[in-house]
């Protein structure tokens, strides 16, 4: 265990915001985290539209943990640990599927879909204390969904899930708001890649918007040749063409909320949606401002937003909607999984219109991602001379706290780190 | 009318593309595809859905590839700078369907990526190529790269032309 100490240098009177190294590096850090965080916290087991009929069930490991995430035969939604209670191998090898009944592969111990324990081979060789309904599969001490998007939480004291959530609830509201029936889905498709660097560089790379022209000034143009107009930076500390700020939802939980100037597939036009995708989207935007009244459409259509859900769930409103996670897989890699959500009622075509404008942006094959990934992995490399380089500097925006905040400060990163230092045991 | 197109015509143009693409002479190679060429990476877990429906790992219109070619030859391009060093290995060739002037060919790659002096990365899979006749050769109308491995995993991105 490492002694009490903080890992930050927080001083508010000096402006001075100093981050220790040793949080991505430490073997011992790591396994704090995996008591302290991962099993403390909410964390994203997956969302209700992945169980679309009765008997559906997805596999995946969720902070480290196998399980599957099932709808049973009365449709209702669990969360099991994919572990047999005999002898403890995985009960279902499918990453995805429908089944009435899941059956370990080893001795043929089966399961219903609710986890109920329904047979054992050869029963009568038990003794009389032997007891299935004892003997269903285990799961998360809870379970809880907001508006599909279901978490799992490892610790029987923690706080209610609409609790822990707070404020970030505003803005899961304004993604589902795209729907006219309030319901998203998530879309077939699923991108899972490798990052060599600490998980925790993911979530202060998914809000950190003073990154943008260097790492993707590649994107910057590629937007550029493609018709979209950028005007220099009008304001002091701005480093976009429109303004953007970061936002405090509290325990540890974050946004930014920008002006849009990149396009929206929901529903700002820019040329590279092509002529041809302009009454449609003048109709969708019709169809919000009718609904939601000109104020709360207007945050839908020109407004993008990344939203951190403490302590690794992101949720990009932005080229497009993407849904990400990330879990450890040691100091220095972390495991992403990625998807795009959209409107269940959306049409053919702007639902096509939706996938192709997230890979302008997003995931490994993306005109942005793969340079984000270049850079943590860049930052992880760096780390290796942390002994003689202990801090990093993380002061940007300081002295302004309190007022407003730019997308383009640090704030929002100090916010995040400050809530970790506080779940980790480090002196405030 | 032209004759069946031979196995080994279809080879020639597709060992070339490889060559052009391993040396990163992009340029040359936009040379091989059609005004209306498309590229083609679906999701590891969902080989066969379309563009349209499913989130893919690439789906570029002539445009956009246009646009790809600009950024990966920048020197910008943090995940392609310096340039990762590719070799790729094409091999079952066969051809699925010749006639209307257009042939299918699907066969197997295996790409190998050096990255960075520390890393490779090897990706495996099938391809479908759409190729429209061209004189004694061919242009590219559409290719479609199948990646087998059952996620992208530690390849971490597809940040070249594979």
């Amino acid at each position: 265990m490492t002694a009490s100490r903080s890992y930050v240098i927080d001083d508010r009177e000096k402006g001075l915001f100093l981050l220790d190294r040793s949080v991505h590096v430490s073997e011992d850090i790591l396994r704090e985290e995996m008591e302290k965080i991962f099993s403390k916290c909410w964390i994203y087991a997956g969302h209700a539209s992945e169980l679309k009929k009765n008997g559906d069930f997805v596999t995946r490991k969720v902070a480290g943990r196998p399980i599957i995430f099932s709808r049973d035969q009365k449709g209702a939604i669990h969360c099991l640990f994919n572990t047999c209670r005999h002898r403890g191998a995985i009960v279902c090898a499918d990453r995805t599927g429908n089944a009435r009944r899941f059956m370990c592969a080893y001795h043929g111990w089966s399961y219903n879909n609710d986890g109920a324990l329904a047979r054992v081979p050869g029963e009568d060789a038990y003794p009389e204390a032997f007891d299935k309904s004892t003997l269903g599969l285990k799961r998360p001490a809870k379970f809880e969904s907001y508006r599909g998007f279901w978490f799992l939480n490892l610790d029987p004291h923690a706080v209610p899930l609409l609790e822990y959530l707070g404020k970030t609830t505003d803005y899961i509201d304004l993604v589902i708001d795209q729907s006219p029936s309030g319901e998203m889905e998530i879309l077939p498709g699923t991108q899972e890649y490798d990052v060599n660097a600490n998980w925790k560089l993911m979530v202060e790379n998914s809000v950190d918007d003073y990154h943008l022209p260097t790492t993707h000034s590649t994107w910057l143009n590629f937007m550029r040749n493609s018709g979209v107009v950028m005007e220099p930076p009008k304001e002091k500390g701005m480093v976009l063409p429109t303004k953007g700020y970061a936002i405090d939802l509290g325990a540890g939980h974050f946004t930014t909320d920008n002006i849009n100037f990149r396009g929206r597939p929901v529903a700002k036009w820019i040329p590279l949606y092509g002529e041809a995708a302009r009454p449609e989207m003048d109709a969708i935007r019709a169809e919000l401002m009718e609904r939601l009244g000109p104020e709360r459409a207007a945050r839908v259509c020109d407004t993008n937003r990344n939203l951190v859900i403490f302590p690794n769930l992101v949720i990009n409103d932005g080229s497009s909607v993407t849904v990400r996670t990330f879990y450890p897989e040691g100091v220095d890699k972390m495991h992403v999984t990625a998807w795009a959500l959209g409107p269940v009622e959306e049409s053919e075509s702007a639902r096509a219109r939706r996938l192709d404008a997230f890979l302008t942006f997003y995931g490994p094959g993306g005109f942005a991602t793969p340079d984000d990934v270049e850079a943590l992995e860049m930052v992880q490399k760096g780390l290796a001379n942390w002994q003689d380089d202990r801090w990093s500097e993380m002061s940007r925006g300081m002295g302004r706290e309190g007022s407003e905040q730019l997308n383009s400060d640090e704030f929002h990163l100090r916010l995040f780190w400050r809530k970790w230092n506080e779940m980790m045991g480090g002196a405030a | 009318m032209s004759a069946a197109a031979t196995r080994a015509a279809v080879e020639d143009f597709l060992f070339h593309e490889a060559e052009l693409l391993d040396n990163w002479r992009l340029n040359e190679w936009e040379k091989l595809l059609t005004d209306d060429a498309s590229y083609y990476i679906p999701p590891n877990d969902d080989l066969e859905g379309s563009h349209r429906t499913t989130l893919f790992i690439i789906a570029d219109d002539r445009e956009r590839i246009r646009q790809r070619v600009i950024r990966v030859l920048d020197p910008n391009c943090h995940a392609e700078y310096p340039k990762s060093r590719l070799s790729r290995i094409l091999g079952n060739v066969r051809i699925a369907a010749d006639g209307d002037g257009f042939v299918t060919a699907t066969g197997n790659f295996i790409a190998h990526r050096y990255r960075r002096y520390e890393r490779m990365g090897e990706y495996v899979g099938s391809f479908r190529y759409i190729l429209k006749r061209h004189g004694e050769s061919f242009l590219i109308k559409e290719r479609r790269m199948f990646l087998k491995s059952h996620e992208l995993g530690s390849l971490g991105s597809v940040s070249f032309i594979l």
